[in-house]
């Protein structure tokens, strides 16, 4: 096995870091805008037709979008075990709404036309802004309260312990500095949204999603910056006390962590990576101005380039941290000692090799397919196909 | 039972996964009938198969989306409730279902909803593929789930490793071409496909019974009848693998099972019916028919069957085996690199049976501990509760051959009766729908109920498996899905009831004036820019 050979443990670590870091961003970028569209459908559209409308330009494709994320999922089970044995039992409650809403949502898309009272129809909008909305939100006061390290400590045996008494837990996660980035992730999504109505729609839903996405991309604006100022004077980074070993076994507590310095060192250490927020900030105002202007797959995309630049500088910040501990520093995950094996990383890439590509060819057909804009009469003629 | 977090998180797990497998095999046997329907209408061009199609295809939208949302549950659960099982299995376990994720259910996903929405975009052929591709990546998409599932079974191609203290893979390759998980696979989904052709039997007799989309309802029910008797037969067929993979890799189960407490010499007889009982260690008023057990099990004429006296003997000597194993594992972990050879080596002899060790933790913190007497009660603890297994194994069974004769029947009426039915048997194939769902529970309930004490066979016991959460954490969470699910199941089945009803969408002449439109359409689209955008 040449190709084993090749990638060495500590290279593939660092591949499994930026996938995990892809599949995030596509995510937030394909299922970001329905989700978007969930959190506006109720000012977006006041009539029904309005909102099927809005609703059928996510209709054929937030099921495949939806995927990003389960596989996101599967991906950190395989390949950062650690991190999805910590996190997701440590976010126990948090994860439980997220669930529940990413649940709730399916449903909403497929049931909400297939009857034709009122009320049937209102009670699912509600529950597609939620299903929107709160996962939006919640995804951003997790990254807030990782980049202020996570109340756990690990057993000898590597047995994952969570202080704090039950609610605690869960409310100790709304802290102001977690709700400040997750109101970063809900605008940001929402502007996301606002950007593909406005590819996706004509007419009165196309106007009210520009004017709502260029105040909530504002409001993404500022939120990122104050985040950031935030984080320069208000939070403490974590820092390796020794070289870390690259290739040595994932346990996360053979290796010494201290707290104390500022996240923001590692612009000091690496100054290329302020290209992240830059085009997080580039990407933001360029979209506000598109959706004030009126312009149509060119918003969609600088949406997307701000994104993909928020996102990236949340990792890029605290690398090679990926969950850091507040209270044992030392059972800290970082992408040196809480990966899978040498053997599954590399199995898992070449998988991922094999169908990413093809993920993607087959993702751009089926949009390919579905270009062009959602009107009145597609979805009222042809009630039996569509949403 | 005491409401403690080890309880607490298997009767969720019990609960969610039953509730997720309400709609899994639909969705895996109905993909397939579709897209066969589908295929049908491409082949010949005749309206009636579209119409056939898209009524079934809604029925299938309406469950397939809740098959979709309870899976994420799944998903998530074992990171919640099962942390410490991530961590240890997790480098196994994990591969798998994000393969799962990468292959197929991208692939289902993707393409379901331009099934729903493509009718107008697409070319009759282009549409087909898109329904064949959703019936390939459900399929797939079991496939993965059920080599997880299998190794869960039967963990082949991994070992401990002390440094990081969990299951590392050593062959990827044994992992997926373990025999249990693809004897699994097979059983698995043709127990979809069977579902799905007694759902579809059933509604279109309803239909015949009340005299309403009889031509629907006639073509309907040749499909299910051929595809179903196939499948049927597939089931009973790779039932009787996985019992001889189960003789092999998890005696105890089998054991269990058949309420075998002692050894009997080759070929061992098979206990028709009894009443099992735990305390007396015996089966009372039992029913035996000689060497069946042996031949099903061995397929030989002298191979021996333990029962669970051996099996527990054998217990007990590997959880003496896995104390020795746990003392070299904490001097490895104290003085990692200048551990003593020797200890490594009493480490790699022993190693195997860690696990048996682990099953000391419930009574004392450090198995070293245990006296000779806890070893011989904690023995018995690797026998699983005996008579929910017996009985829902024979019902299980009973159902299977129920479903061969079913179909055999109106496969009979079908082909060689001018598909003329009785209605005593229209109204038997509408009593049945519910039947295939209690099978397929009640084998999910064989497997993992019968696994127990052990989440992963001799590997990784159930009791410590678990999240470190409060009962109070569990009790919110369970609540929280019991009134949510059942809501849900509520809504789903109003309304599938209400689209049943309903019958199909148009009737033959709207659709053949589709046709024409359609042909118009696709005609006046070509040549026309991709990215044009859509009058």
């Amino acid at each position: 096995m040449i190709l084993f050979e090749l990638f060495d443990y500590g290279l593939l670590r660092v591949i499994w870091w930026l996938l995990l870091g892809v599949l995030l961003i596509a995510f937030a970028m394909t299922d970001g805008f329905d989700m978007g569209v969930g959190a506006l459908l109720p000012f977006v559209g006041k009539t029904d037709v309005e909102r099927r409308i809005a609703i059928n330009t996510v209709g054929p494709v937030w099921e495949g979008n939806q995927v990003w994320f389960i596989l996101g999922g599967g991906a950190i089970f395989a390949a950062w075990p650690p991190l999805y044995a910590v996190s997701f039992s440590g976010f126990y409650l948090a994860m439980f709404v997220i669930l529940a809403a990413l649940i709730l949502r399916p449903v909403a898309f497929k049931y909400r036309s297939k009857r034709d009272s009122a009320s049937w129809r209102n009670g699912w909008d509600w529950a597609l802004f939620v299903g929107g909305a709160v996962p939006a939100l919640i995804f951003g006061v997790a990254v807030g309260n990782v980049l202020q390290g996570v109340p756990f400590r690990l057993t000898p045996d590597l047995l994952s312990i969570y202080e704090g008494s039950y609610y605690g837990k869960f409310l100790g996660l709304l802290n102001p500095f977690a709700l400040l980035t997750g109101v970063v992730s809900l605008s940001m999504l929402v502007t996301h949204g606002a950007a593909w109505l406005t590819l996706k729609t004509e007419g009165p839903v196309q106007l009210r999603a520009r004017s709502i996405g260029s105040v909530t991309g504002a409001i993404a604006i500022v939120a990122y910056a104050l985040a950031g100022l935030w984080l320069a004077f208000g939070i403490d980074g974590y820092a390796l006390v020794a070289d870390p070993v690259r290739d040595g076994p994932s346990n996360p507590l053979y290796s010494e962590v201290t707290r104390g310095s500022s996240w923001l060192a590692a612009y000091g250490q690496r100054p290329w990576i302020v290209i992240a927020p830059l085009m997080g900030f580039a990407g933001m105002i360029l979209a506000v101005r598109g959706l004030r202007a009126g312009r149509e797959v060119t918003t969609l995309l600088w949406s997307k380039l701000g994104i993909l630049g928020t996102i990236s500088s949340v990792g890029l910040t605290m690398f090679p941290f990926i969950l850091p501990s507040s209270i044992d520093p030392n059972s800290s995950l970082t992408v040196w000692d809480s990966s899978s094996s040498h053997q599954t990383l590399f199995i898992m890439l070449v998988a991922t090799i094999i169908f990413l590509p093809l993920i993607l060819a087959y993702t751009a057909w089926v949009y390919k397919v579905l270009w062009g804009k959602v009107t009145e009469d597609g979805v009222t003629g042809q009630s039996d196909t569509v949403y | 039972m005491e409401l403690d977090i080890v309880e607490l998180s298997r009767l969720q797990f019990a609960m969610t996964a039953l509730y997720h497998f309400l709609f899994v095999p639909l969705t895996l046997g109905l993909s397939i009938i579709v897209a066969i329907m589908e295929t049908v209408y491409v082949m010949t061009a005749r309206p009636i198969w579209r119409q056939i199609t898209k009524f079934w295809a809604t029925l299938f939208g309406i469950n397939f989306v809740l098959g979709v949302a309870t899976g994420i549950t799944m998903e998530f659960q074992f990171g919640m409730n099962w942390s410490y099982y991530s961590h240890y299995v997790g480098d196994v376990f994990g591969a798998p279902l994000a393969i799962e994720g990468l292959m197929a259910f991208f692939l289902e996903a993707t393409f379901v909803g331009l099934f729903f929405f493509g009718w107008e975009k697409l070319s009759r052929v282009q549409h087909l593929v898109v329904a064949w591709l959703v019936a390939i990546g459900s399929n797939f998409s079991a496939l993965w789930i059920l080599i997880a599932n299998g190794w869960m079974q039967n963990p082949v191609g991994a070992e401990f490793n002390p440094d990081t203290m969990r299951m590392e893979m050593t062959s990827f390759f044994e992992v997926v071409f373990n025999g249990v998980a693809q004897a699994k696979f097979v059983h698995t989904v043709s127990a979809g496909y069977v579902t799905a052709s007694v759902f579809v039997l059933g509604v279109s007799a309803w239909y015949l019974l009340k005299g309403r989309h009889i031509e629907l309802a006639r073509r309907s029910i040749t499909v299910a009848a051929s595809f179903g008797l196939a499948s049927a037969l597939s089931v009973v067929v790779l039932g009787d693998e996985s019992g001889y993979e189960t003789s092999h890799n998890q005696k105890m189960k089998l054991a269990a099972i058949e309420g075998m407490w002692e050894t009997e010499p080759a070929p061992a007889s098979f206990t028709l019916v009894g009443l099992p009982d735990q305390e007396a260690r015996e089966t009372h008023y039992a029913i035996r028919i000689p060497w069946v057990m042996g031949l099903i099990g061995t397929r030989s004429l002298t191979e021996e069957i333990p029962g669970i006296d051996k099996l527990v003997a054998e217990a007990e000597t590997r959880i003496k085996s896995g104390i020795i194993a746990y003392d070299a594992l904490m001097t490895i972990r104290e003085q990692r690199d200048a551990t003593p050879a020797e200890v490594r080596a009493t480490f790699e002899n022993h190693g195997g049976d860690l696990g048996y060790a682990f099953l000391l933790k419930r009574y004392v913190d450090d198995p070293r501990d245990a006296d000779a007497e806890l070893i011989a009660s904690t023995a018995w603890d690797t026998v699983p509760t005996v008579w929910p297994l017996f009985w829902s194994f024979r019902i299980m069974v009973g159902l299977g051959f129920s479903f061969i004769a079913l179909m055999a029947y109106f496969f009979w009426r079908s082909s060689f009766k001018a598909q003329s039915y009785p209605r005593w048997a229209l109204r038997l194939a509408v009593v049945m729908i519910p039947a295939p769902w209690i099978a397929a529970e009640l084998g999910w309930f064989v497997a993992e109920f019968g696994r127990q004490p052990w989440t992963v066979d001799g590997v990784l016991p159930t009791a410590l498996s678990v999240s470190h959460l409060s009962v109070q954490d569990l009790l919110l969470t369970l609540a929280g899905f019991v009134i949510f699910y059942t809501v849900l199941f509520i809504v789903e089945i109003g309304l599938m009831l209400k689209y049943i009803r309903k019958g199909p969408f148009q009737d033959v002449d709207l659709t053949n004036d589709w046709e024409a439109r359609h042909e118009r359409r696709l005609r006046r689209r070509e040549g026309e820019s991709p990215f044009a955008p859509a009058e």
